[in-house]
């Protein structure tokens, strides 16, 4: 076990595509291991994924169950392959960043989505997220396809949406 | 060595200012940090984090021709403020209505009691000068709990101001 280091922006492997897994072996095990540390190790982190210490694969841990008022809560989760398969809904929130420090902006999300992937064993699984979980499963697999929240930044300044409060 | 300064510069808003003060200031070989820049009735007003090695008469130096000659006023003081002490909100607050004496002063009074560390706050004026409504967005710190800043908005809101609060919390991932 081992704390990763973080690669903060403008560190050019985070705009990397990162690839599918196609080995469900202990050598992947132990890899979750180290990057679940390494989120525990950073400031509040609800989620991390792969290509944010450097490894270019589909491959990111979330857990919400810390925070409060949670409209869904599925606890630590490690979602390998993920793929969003339906949308509904967008809210604004804000959001930061383990690889962007001393920054935070307001990015619109859908608010609910189902989700596929796969287990660090390999096995299949099927989620249905709403609200701060949703965005954050949304902001991990973005981070899989080479994107940071600073790619998708709205306005502070002249919106008007209001944040469904989470219950 | 190097030191942080607070640049204030006002004045009638044309095109090029933001652009001509910054090459002015990249000329004289200072560095910018955080700042908001914009137009406010006809005027352009920016507040300018600079890092300037020397003191504010030699900054103001570096200036005086392109102030002079865009017709535009500053004002310079030196800061102990640096970069990156980025303090996080946990609350917006929006209000909006009718324009009327003392909306801000209400509002911003009752929410100050119950707590409010304001870290933002932008403020319009929309409609026509028959029927002007004013909007504000507050983003800040809630040092005494979001329930006293709802119970305060909802006393000091009059008639016809919308006010809406919402918890910021934000994701880190």
């Amino acid at each position: 076990m081992a704390v990763l280091e973080i690669l903060a922006y403008p560190d050019p492997r985070l705009t990397q595509e990162s690839q599918p897994v196609t080995e469900f072996d202990s050598a992947l095990r132990a890899f979750v291991a180290d990057l679940e540390e390494t989120m525990r190790a950073g400031p509040g982190a609800v989620g991390i994924a792969a290509p944010q210490v450097g490894r270019v694969q589909r491959i990111v841990i979330i857990d919400c169950s810390g925070k409060k008022n949670l409209v869904s809560d599925h606890g630590r989760m490690v979602l390998i392959n993920p793929e969003i398969t339906e949308w509904e809904g967008y809210a604004v929130g804000r959001e930061g960043c383990l690889s962007v420090p001393d920054f935070t902006g307001n990015v619109i999300r859908a608010e609910r989505i189902m989700l596929e992937a796969c287990n660090e064993y390999g096995e299949p699984l099927q989620f249905k997220f709403e609200g701060y979980e949703a965005r954050a499963v949304q902001h991990e697999i973005d981070h899989l396809d080479g994107l940071l929240f600073l790619d998708r930044l709205v306005s502070r300044r002249n919106d008007l949406f209001k944040r469904k409060p989470y219950k | 060595m190097k030191r942080w300064y607070m640049l204030t510069v006002v004045g009638k808003d044309r095109p090029g200012i933001v652009a001509h003060v910054t090459a002015a200031l990249y000329e004289g070989g200072c560095n910018l940090g955080e700042a908001s820049m914009m137009r406010l009735g006809d005027s352009f007003t920016i507040m300018l984090m600079v890092q300037h090695q020397g003191t504010a008469k030699s900054l103001e130096q570096i200036l005086e021709t392109v102030i002079d000659s865009m017709d535009l006023h500053m004002h310079i003081d030196a800061i102990e403020g640096r970069l990156h002490q980025h303090l996080l909100p946990d609350v917006r607050i929006t209000v909006f209505g009718a324009d009327q004496p003392g909306i801000v002063a209400k509002i911003t009074g009752a929410l100050s009691n119950a707590g409010l560390h304001i870290l933002n706050l932008e403020s319009d004026v929309g409609g026509s000068d028959a029927r002007p409504f004013y909007i504000m967005h507050i983003e800040g710190q809630a040092g005494a709990g979001l329930d006293a800043l709802r119970s305060a908005l909802q006393v000091a809101a009059g008639e016809g101001v919308e006010t809406s609060l919402t918890a910021i919390d934000t994701l880190v991932g």
